[in-house]
């Protein structure tokens, strides 16, 4: 069985995440100037479309292709006796350390811990009347749901099918989908765990909620 | 109570007269200011009667100070004049020029765009005991007195669309229009209809619009103002700016200035200057007929004298655009004569009437002549060094091929057409006879002798057999012109490689073989120019025309004459559009080609003189007509309004050409963008994006500096102009010969000289 809290304290005992940057392809390599402790941003911008910080770049026939950083964090590492050099392609040129956000360490215990039952199409929702009323009454966490459960209606276009649950046993930890609100394919419904867990993940939960400090 | 009014007018006054001049005059404004405290120091003391006297007395100050601002306003002061929450807006217009008016489609706030308001207004004359009601479609931009929902009166796609819908309404009820240009410039959003596409589609149906219109200028920004601003007869008030762009906007390109960097005032003012935006300017260059002279520094809501000068001017306008087209010979000539003679004195037009609507004739006429009132303007300001013999020689090759195509199309080709239809049908009849008579006996001997009918040799190898490869459509890479980037042994990077995985690509192969195209995800790097006129076109077959006619600097301004020798140096052209005629599988075509290398491709007016001269000697000789932009920053804006009124021109000339029935075919590349796409380009209904370009009306920077949105990527990408029904269709670069083929075969108007 999962244990939540000591996965909790792991991801507290290292809070980060290490990113090895590789060389995409082989060339000869120009560091920009970083040194250990630099700061570094990932892609920013309403679309993510402005790229991140400048760490090198690496020219292979007359072809200078930069190399941007994918998250933001601190630079760990520079391998400074590769500059100027002609490195192979997948070689470690760099490493940066990326400090783990608060959703990222709720998405990593969630992951672990649920597990998530995803939309098969686009199209809206609901649970069936009888689960509904559950729902309503005492919560998701009333609901214990297993493989073959006919759990859903998916409405699309007028159109209406039942769908029914697939994967393990447990209780429904947590709704996805709201009333009216479309789902497009692959996202997640409900999320569903265990019921002896249910009570650990949602002290973690909380404990990152009100604990967690995000480092910038 | 009426010296307090007095007071809080001569403070507004006062706010005016600071927020104008910004920071100059002090003294001035110190003067004034002092005697306001002054007498506001000594109002408890004063009897009313030395109250009254104390006011008169700063009135007249006032006056006097105006006065003499007024000789010092720069045309910055000007601009800050026209975009005052004090000036005069539309609604004073509606309100204190036309008997009575009613505004359609708004409320308020509560319209498809608040910054565009129509409304059907009449003006009643008296002509001794009769009154006449004479209705006008008044079409203009709002800006409501700084009202925020106006957005300053820059008119969204759909306030633009609203306002050709109710052109077409004046043109049904045979009424004049009026339109009042109050803007900064449209608002530069692609959601459809699209900015500058739905310019393009206004200025395209002004254009050819069959009641006269009357525009008055006060705030004229460029696209903002062509939207509504072609015009019979076109006014501008005195203190009112029009210009191809805001002298905020002419600065930042000037001073080269990135991400929201603030320009100096100096900067500013010095451009402003120089684009010679005042009405002064405008009348002198030609672009509008006359200038109404405002109170001193700029009409405000109670100045009603300057509105009587007003109605009394659009009477005047209106009646001349009417009379000029109405009736024939001496005693239309003689009546406007007279009339003009009486305009410079105290003629009353209220007290005289003419009737506003035309004859069919009449309004073929008006037409005619708004044509060629607009097809003379700006030509002083291209640089053409041809000798007078050379433009003889010119003019009578044109009117040869006028006569020739006449000749052999409109009279010979009918009559012939005539006779072949006539023997089409006698082979018709025959052969429903004889295919009767053959059917029987050949059942007959099917029946007889049991013979299947042969097919035929071609059609069975062609059902049977694979097919095969064409190596005529397929050029199977041997391009004619291969780019020099090719020359170059380096490596090049997709710039999709990221999403789509491409592996680097080898100059000489991407640049040669693959005619810029990434073989993995279709992305089209930018070519040469050069490679579409070799592998496009029927080899050898270019043969260019007005090559001598140059861009120059007819607005002197500082510095250019250097930039465009040397891009001429450059580029090896005079500008940048270059004109020929070419045939593509052996059918002619006349082309116009914008080059972005010079330039950026910005039409100026030897651009547009050239663009209209190739419409027309692709009317005269018959032949499709083909605008290939290579690239497009839009109109030039050193040339100031000189190059805004390229857009009107260019469109009457392509709009000429159509209604003649030819074949305007528009193929954007690269990155095309502002004035030529909301006008010339953007009106024709077959525009088709080469994968990769860019379409659009304002780039992304313009667009979050005016809006305040980002746009995401790929914005004006071809894709999402094919979405929101801009282009109407998106070409391969490997395939443009063929497409170009299938185009000129299948699409366009009767008048073509192959059909």
């Amino acid at each position: 069985m999962l244990d939540v809290s000591k996965l909790l304290e792991e991801i507290q005992a290292s809070p980060y995440a290490e990113i090895s940057v590789n060389a995409p392809h082989s060339g000869t390599l120009t560091f920009n100037g970083l040194v250990p402790s630099s700061r570094v941003v990932g892609p920013f911008g309403d679309w993510k479309e402005k790229k991140g910080t400048l760490l090198a770049t690496i020219e292979r026939e007359r072809n200078k292709k930069p190399l941007h950083a994918t998250e933001k964090g601190e630079v760990m590492l520079v391998h400074e006796e590769l500059a100027g050099t002609f490195v192979q392609a997948g070689t470690e040129i760099m490493r940066l350390r990326h400090y783990l956000s608060r959703e990222e360490v709720l998405s990593i215990i969630l992951k672990k811990a649920l597990h998530l039952f995803n939309a098969p199409e686009r199209a809206k929702y609901y649970f069936i009347p009888a689960v509904e009323v559950k729902v309503k009454v005492s919560g998701p966490k009333a609901i214990s749901v297993h493989d073959g459960m006919e759990l859903f209606i998916m409405s699309r276009m007028k159109r209406e099918a039942p769908l029914s649950y697939t994967g393990p046993e447990g209780v429904i930890y947590a709704v996805y989908f709201s009333h009216n609100q479309n789902m497009d394919a692959g996202q997640p419904l409900i999320g569903v765990c265990p019921p002896n867990l249910v009570g650990a993940v949602e002290d973690a939960v909380m404990r990152v909620q009100t604990e967690w400090r995000e480092e910038e | 109570m009426d010296i307090e009014k007095k007071i809080q007018h001569l403070t507004e006054r006062l706010t005016y007269i600071r927020d104008i001049f910004a920071g100059k005059h002090n003294e001035n404004v110190r003067l004034l200011e002092t005697k306001m405290e002054d007498y506001r120091q000594r109002e408890a003391s004063l009897s009313s009667q030395d109250r009254a006297a104390a006011v008169a007395t700063l009135e007249d100050l006032f006056g006097f100070v105006e006065q003499k601002l007024e000789n010092d306003l720069t045309p910055m002061d000007k601009v800050r004049i026209v975009r005052h929450p004090q000036r005069i807006c539309l609604r004073d217009i509606l309100e204190n020029v036309y008997d009575n008016y009613t505004e359609i489609g708004s409320k308020d706030e509560h319209s498809i765009d608040p910054s565009m308001v129509i409304a059907r207004a009449y003006i009643t004359r008296r002509q001794g005991k009769k009154t006449f009601n004479q209705s006008v479609m008044v079409i203009g931009q709002e800006k409501g007195h700084g009202e925020e929902f106006r957005n300053g009166g820059s008119v969204k796609p759909w306030g633009n669309a609203k306002a050709q819908q109710y052109m077409q309404v004046a043109e049904i009820e045979n009424i004049p229009i009026h339109t009042y240009i109050f803007t900064p410039g449209s608002y530069p959003i692609e959601d459809s209809p699209g900015a500058g596409q739905q310019i393009a589609k206004n200025i395209y149906e002004l254009s050819g619009l069959r009641v006269p219109v009357v525009a008055v200028i006060s705030e004229g920004g460029s696209g903002g103002a062509e939207a509504i601003g072609l015009a019979d007869r076109r006014l501008m008030l005195s203190h009112g700016y029009y210009s191809v762009i805001s002298p905020e906007g002419a600065a930042a390109i000037e001073g080269r200035l990135r991400d929201g960097e603030r320009a100096s005032q100096e900067l500013i003012e010095r451009c402003a200057s120089q684009l010679k935006i005042t009405a002064q300017d405008n009348l002198r260059m030609g672009y509008v007929d006359r200038v109404i002279q405002e109170p001193e520094l700029g009409a405000r809501p109670y100045h009603f004298d300057f509105f009587r000068t007003l109605r009394q001017e659009m009477l005047r306008a209106t009646d001349e655009v009417v009379l000029g087209v109405k009736g024939w010979g001496p005693f239309r000539a003689l009546a406007l004569r007279s009339r003009k003679k009486k305009a410079t004195g105290n003629f009353d037009f209220d007290s005289v009437h003419i009737r506003w609507s035309l004859s069919s004739s009449a309004r073929d006429h008006l037409v005619e002549k708004r044509h060629k009132k607009f097809r003379q303007l700006s030509r002083y300001a291209a640089v053409d060094p041809r000798p007078w013999t050379s433009h003889f020689a010119d003019w009578l090759k044109q009117a040869l091929w006028d006569g020739y195509s006449h000749f052999k199309y409109d009279f010979f080709r009918r009559h012939t057409k005539n006779v072949s239809h006539a023997l089409e049908d006698i082979d018709a009849e025959v052969r429903v006879v004889t295919n009767s008579m053959v059917h029987f006996w050949r059942k007959l001997g099917a029946k007889l002798f049991g013979r299947s009918r042969r097919k035929n040799a071609e059609t069975e190898r062609q059902l049977t057999k694979l097919s095969e490869w064409d190596e005529q459509s397929a050029r199977d890479a041997n391009w004619t012109y291969t780019s020099p980037r090719a020359k170059e042994d380096r490596a090049i990077t997709c710039p999709n490689a990221e999403v789509q995985g491409c592996l680097d690509l080898w100059a000489p192969d991407l640049f040669g073989e693959f005619a810029g195209v990434c073989p993995n995800c279709g992305h089209h790097f930018p070519m040469e120019y050069q490679w579409y006129l070799n592998n496009v076109f029927d080899q050898s077959s270019i043969v260019e025309f007005n090559s001598d006619i140059e861009a120059g600097n007819p607005l002197s301004v500082d510095g250019f004459d250097l930039k465009i020798e040397q891009a001429k140096k450059a580029t090896g052209q005079k500008s940048s559009c270059m004109t020929f005629e070419a045939s593509i599988n052996d059918t002619k075509v006349v082309v116009a080609m914008l080059m972005a290398s010079f330039r950026g491709g910005t039409v100026g007016a030897a651009e547009g003189e050239k663009f209209i001269m190739a419409a027309e000697r692709a009317g005269k000789k018959r032949y499709p007509f083909l605008a290939y932009v290579h690239g497009t920053a839009g109109i030039r804006i050193q040339e100031g309004t000189n190059g805004v009124i390229q857009m009107p021109r260019c469109t009457m000339a392509v709009r000429r050409y159509i209604d003649d029935g030819g074949l305007y075919l528009v193929v954007y590349d690269t990155n095309s963008y502002a004035g030529p796409i909301a006008s010339f380009l953007g009106c024709s209904p077959y525009q088709f994006g080469i994968r990769s370009a860019n379409v659009g009306f304002a780039g992304p920077g313009v667009i979050a500096e005016t809006t305040g949105m980002a746009m995401p990527p790929h914005y004006h990408n071809v894709y999402k102009a094919l979405a929101r029904g801009h282009i109407q269709g998106i070409w391969d670069r490997r395939e443009i010969r063929f497409n170009l083929t299938q185009a000129l075969l299948t699409m366009g108007g009767r008048n073509l000289y192959y059909r």
